[in-house]
């Protein structure tokens, strides 16, 4: 990219409120620099997005497709609904998908109260479900020394994949499967005590939103994700 | 004088732990025992479900052939059902077991755990169905308190709205879990 565009002001609106963005920023960048509250889910401030969950998805003036904000870059004169009653239904139906298709069950969780997904139901005002619960089989993998994987609470955001492989450099997480049948493996499914790639640094555990990767010996609710990640990038870029 | 309210509740599949919730509102008891008859409940001797019932509070998920029978006869003779707790808004831990065949479930419990008189029950006991369920799944419901248990505060904030004649807004009042 030339390096004149680097500082390029484009201007566009969301939910009305004129808005400014610099080259290369995201509509959620933009909406939350400028105190708009988009909900994400999968997004992880320091980590690339993917726009895995759709959350966050928006409605852009003259693009009859959802876009998800996180990874849509803003534009130059784009008019950005990032809240209306059709989305805020979308959003509680995703969470509705979540919490039906694996088994979240709040009242047994290490996560309760420090969970991303419990939060966001009580935020959008899901305060039950409208469709049958799945009760899908997942596998718990208890095979390392010091973390758990639990796949009955795992909402496929992909953020342990993401840092494994960007942060950390292991890429020790992988998806497995498609759709309904995706689970979470590391490395080529033998198991997470017998990887020969993780760490053990623990970073997919502090950045899951769930209680999908947790510490082991957590009883309920006691499984509290200090965010490091932030500080992490901020002293690599300071080094660099 | 107006008459008083007729209340209901019922405990399902759950550990009564929302009815523990709904004794914790302590004080504010006498508040609400003044303005309502309760006419069937664990808490009471009554043993048939009454007709015209105006709100019946119901903890726990639908887990044997006799909670559905129970809850289409609660639905049928109740103005305003409430889903109180995990268990009767989401089948929360007895839901748990669904993945578990029944005769599976009962053997490794009755039979492969037990130490004295091996077998399940046959007889007396209602039958355990496939999947247990949340209310909603089987009959309509007015409102959903989830929480395990929800907060005492709120079960009382709920009565008092639903007795002054209004419906409270509860979508993000409560969250699921304790």
């Amino acid at each position: 990219m030339p390096e004149q565009n680097q500082y390029q002001v484009k201007t566009l609106k969301i939910d009305g409120k004129e808005v400014a963005a610099a080259e290369h920023q995201t509509i959620l960048e933009v909406a939350r620099e400028n105190g708009i509250d988009i909900p994400t889910l999968c997004h992880f401030d320091g980590l690339p997005s993917v726009g895995a969950c759709r959350m966050c998805v928006v409605e852009v003036k003259g693009n009859n497709k959802l876009l998800p904000a996180c990874i849509t870059q803003a534009q130059e004169g784009m008019e950005v609904t990032a809240h209306s009653a059709e989305l805020a239904e979308y959003r509680k139906l995703i969470v509705e998908l979540l919490l039906t298709e694996r088994n979240h069950i709040c009242a047994v969780c290490v996560s309760a109260g420090h969970c991303e997904l419990q939060a966001m139901a009580q935020k959008l005002g899901v305060n039950h479900v409208t469709l049958p619960y799945l009760h899908i089989k997942c596998t718990i993998d208890g095979s390392h020394k010091r973390f758990v994987s639990d796949g009955n609470r795992c909402i496929l955001c992909g953020r342990c994949v993401r840092v494994c492989s960007e942060v950390e450099g292991a890429h020790t997480w992988d998806v497995t499967g498609r759709g309904i049948n995706s689970r979470m493996i590391t490395d080529l499914g033998e198991g997470w005590g017998h990887s020969e790639t993780c760490t053990s640094c623990g970073k997919c555990v502090s950045v899951c939103p769930v209680g999908a990767l947790v510490e082991k010996g957590r009883s309920v609710s006691e499984m509290t994700k200090p965010n490091f990640l932030p500080y992490l990038l901020q002293m690599r870029e300071e080094a660099q | 004088m107006t008459s008083k309210a007729r209340v209901a509740t019922l405990w399902l599949d759950a550990c009564s732990g929302c009815h523990m919730s709904l004794l914790d509102i302590d004080e504010r008891l006498l508040d609400i025992a003044g303005k309502i008859n309760l006419i069937y409940s664990p808490l009471v001797d009554a043993k048939e479900f009454p007709e015209d019932v105006d709100v019946t509070l119901i903890e726990g998920a639908i887990a044997t052939d006799e909670d559905i029978e129970k809850v289409k006869i609660v639905r049928a003779r109740t103005k305003l059902l409430v889903a109180l707790g995990d268990c009767a808004v989401t089948g929360n831990v007895p839901s748990m077991r669904n993945n578990i065949p029944v005769d599976e479930l009962l053997r490794v419990g009755y039979v492969e755990n037990a130490t004295d008189h091996p077998g399940a029950p046959t007889c007396e006991v209602p039958k355990l169905e496939a999947k247990v369920i949340p209310l909603q799944e089987l009959v309509p419901v007015d409102l959903f308190i989830p929480g395990c248990p929800p907060p005492a505060d709120l079960i009382y904030f709920v009565l008092s709205e639903v007795l002054a004649g209004r419906t409270p807004e509860l979508a993000t009042q409560s969250h699921f879990g304790n």
